[in-house]
């Protein structure tokens, strides 16, 4: 009881601080997502489409996935530097696989009678995709989403080891100062991004996909 | 009009879908393919559209070659109501119906004037149902949507691959009945594949029947229920419906061949003497083999004219010999004459019908009957 006290003065205390970590920790986990469905949806449709690369695109995004977090920061940090820059990079490689797996599989998993009905009606290819394929794959997209921005939001944490900010900057100076206050203080925020990011996509998940099933 | 010579259709997997089909579906005509389940329906009306390319042969439509054309072109001329329904679940109905309109850019004034008038002709409510999606519908009335989708953008050819199958038969019936209404009107080329022989001698022109990708008949609804060629055809059909189908005779089979006639410069003497000799009241009148009206006793003897051509009547219904006998005994009611000429399509004269011919040839037929129960 008196921890929790304690606790919350000191986040009181911090309210700036805090803050502004956590609007950089957001702020990253924005950006590197924001990159991964620049590049991810376009890499997922490719896939989709043309069946011979598909094999090649989601092995390799699967691979990026299987680096350890702070590995992959580590070597991102060789080429990039220090920085907020390296940990959107960062990011953005973790946030791909979902997103490109879950675009590709949306894609893919659009009914062959919808595809053939499009076909059929006098829809180009590309046609079929935007109206058809596309529209019917956002539901998968959104799942896709979803499970990025909660890893977006983990990985994130440790972005202070290569010089970015964010809530780890808490964490991390919590684990030197053998802080518990500290720690708390930067991971309950960050449990409760990855909980509030997880409940809103998956609310629009969900209504993207009441009509389509 | 779509032409099919010697096609035949191998799948990748080197089966033989189709083997030599040889077909004409003619405009304004429903043309219905039919057969089990795996004859090779849907590949021919695929072949159409070009969903699927056939391996040889030719499919002409209006006389030019479907290999040479577009196929995205090809498609938005022919509308394709699939064996699936295929309505786009995240599309509202209207936006469902206004598929093809929106791919050729029309504008909105007349897309939505389109939607409401095809939703009205399938007894859809426009403002109700235009608004909702796919999924809340029933089967029935998502398949009337499936229907007037294709429909929509007035194309000249109709491919409908089991349209009516999940339909109520009420519904059914009446959207066999809309069909047929709406085809006298337009005067499409409708291909129309189904399972149901009901529905394919309601609303046939022309009947395929098909067996293992072959074409084993083709006729009027008449022809194969009146002259089925063999076993399968016989069995497809089912007895039942043969034996209703037991029909009155054709005008074909009652009609005279051996008719009087005169010719448009025959003096008018010669003709009275025509109709004296033969104890008849009228007569046919040729002009270069072609037929070219009629004349009567009555228009003979006003005496004052050279030759009949002078005194020809242009305006009587005539028959053809495919004509049933309820249609003879009409047009001879009708026009309170005593004879009706029956016209090949070349416009010659087959012969002609009078009310002896026509209860002659019913006394044959009641007296078979008779003789076979
Ligand atoms: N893509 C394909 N590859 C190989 N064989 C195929 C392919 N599509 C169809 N077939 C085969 O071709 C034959 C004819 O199929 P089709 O779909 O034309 O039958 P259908 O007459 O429409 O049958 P149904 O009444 O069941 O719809 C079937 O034996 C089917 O298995
Ligand atoms: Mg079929």
């Amino acid at each position: 009881m008196e921890f929790i006290t304690e606790l919350l003065s000191y986040m009181a205390e911090n309210k700036e601080n805090l803050l502004q970590y956590t609007f950089d920790h957001i702020l990253m986990v924005i950006y590197g997502i924001g990159m991964a469905i620049a590049v991810g949806v376009p890499l997922g449709i490719l896939a989709a489409r043309y069946e011979k690369i598909a094999p090649f695109i989601l092995s390799t995004v699967n691979v990026i996935q299987i680096i350890p977090s702070l590995a992959m920061l580590a070597i991102l940090m060789i080429y990039f530097g220090l920085g907020f820059t390296t940990a959107v990079i960062g990011l953005f490689f973790y946030s791909l696989l979902p997103i490109v797996r879950n675009t590709y599989v949306g894609v893919k998993e659009v009914s062959p009678n919808l595809l053939e009905a499009g076909k059929g009606l006098g829809m180009t290819g590309l046609q079929v995709l935007r109206k058809v394929q596309l529209p019917l794959s956002i539901p998968f997209f959104m799942a896709g989403l979803r499970v990025a921005s909660v890893i977006a939001v983990g990985v994130a944490c440790i972005a202070p080891y290569i010089g970015a900010d964010g809530l780890g900057r808490e964490i991390v100076s919590g684990i030197s100062l053998r802080s518990e206050i500290k720690i708390y203080a930067g991971a309950i925020p960050a449990a409760l991004l990855a909980i509030f990011a997880d409940t809103i996509l998956g609310f629009m998940e969900r209504r993207t996909k009441k009509r389509i099933v | 009009m779509i032409e099919l010579k010697s096609v035949n259709k191998v799948y990748d997997d080197g089966f033989q879908a189709l083997k030599n089909i040889n077909l004409t579906f003619d405009e304004g005509k429903i043309n219905v393919l039919i057969g089990p389940s795996g004859c090779g329906k849907t590949t021919t009306m695929k072949l159409l559209n070009r969903l699927v390319d056939h391996t040889d042969g030719t499919i002409l439509v209006e006389g030019k070659d479907i290999q040479e054309m577009n196929p995205i072109q090809l498609r938005r001329q022919m509308g394709y109501v699939i064996q699936s329904i295929g309505l786009f679940p995240h599309m509202t109905i209207y936006d469902n119906v206004a598929t093809v309109p929106k791919l050729l850019r029309w504008n909105k004034s007349k897309i939505d004037e389109t939607v409401h008038r095809l939703l009205n002709l399938v007894n859809l409510e426009p403002e109700t149902f235009k608004k909702r999606y796919p999924s809340e519908l029933s089967g029935g009335q998502q398949q009337r949507i499936g229907v007037i989708r294709a429909l929509a953008a007035e194309p000249d050819i109709i491919l409908m691959d089991e349209p009516f199958s999940a339909l109520d038969p009420i519904s059914r019936e009446q959207l066999q009945d809309e069909l047929t209404h709406l085809q006298a009107e337009i005067n499409k080329t409708i291909v129309f594949v189904t399972h149901d022989m009901d529905e394919a001698i309601k609303i046939a022109d022309q009947i395929i029947l098909m067996k293992d990708g072959e074409v084993v008949q083709k006729g009027s609804p008449h022809e194969l229920l009146t002259e089925p060629k063999n076993d399968f055809v016989k069995e497809f059909i089912g007895t039942e419906r043969l034996q209703k189908a037991e029909t009155l005779p054709l005008v074909r089979e009652m009609m005279n061949q051996d008719f009087v006639s005169t010719y448009v410069s025959e003096s008018i003497d010669e003709a009275l003497n025509k109709l004296i000799n033969h104890n008849l009241t009228q007569l046919p009148v040729i002009n270069n083999k072609q037929y070219a009206g009629f004349v009567t006793i009555k228009d003979l003897l006003k005496g004052s004219e050279e030759t009949v051509s002078n005194v020809i009547n242009t305006d009587q219904k005539t028959l053809k010999p495919s004509d049933e006998a309820s249609q003879a005994m009409r047009l001879l009611k009708e026009q309170e004459l005593n004879e009706v000429t029956v016209l090949t399509d070349q416009n010659e004269i087959a012969g002609v019908v009078n009310y002896k011919d026509i209860s002659e040839a019913l006394q044959n037929y009641y007296e078979k009957q008779q003789g076979v129960v």
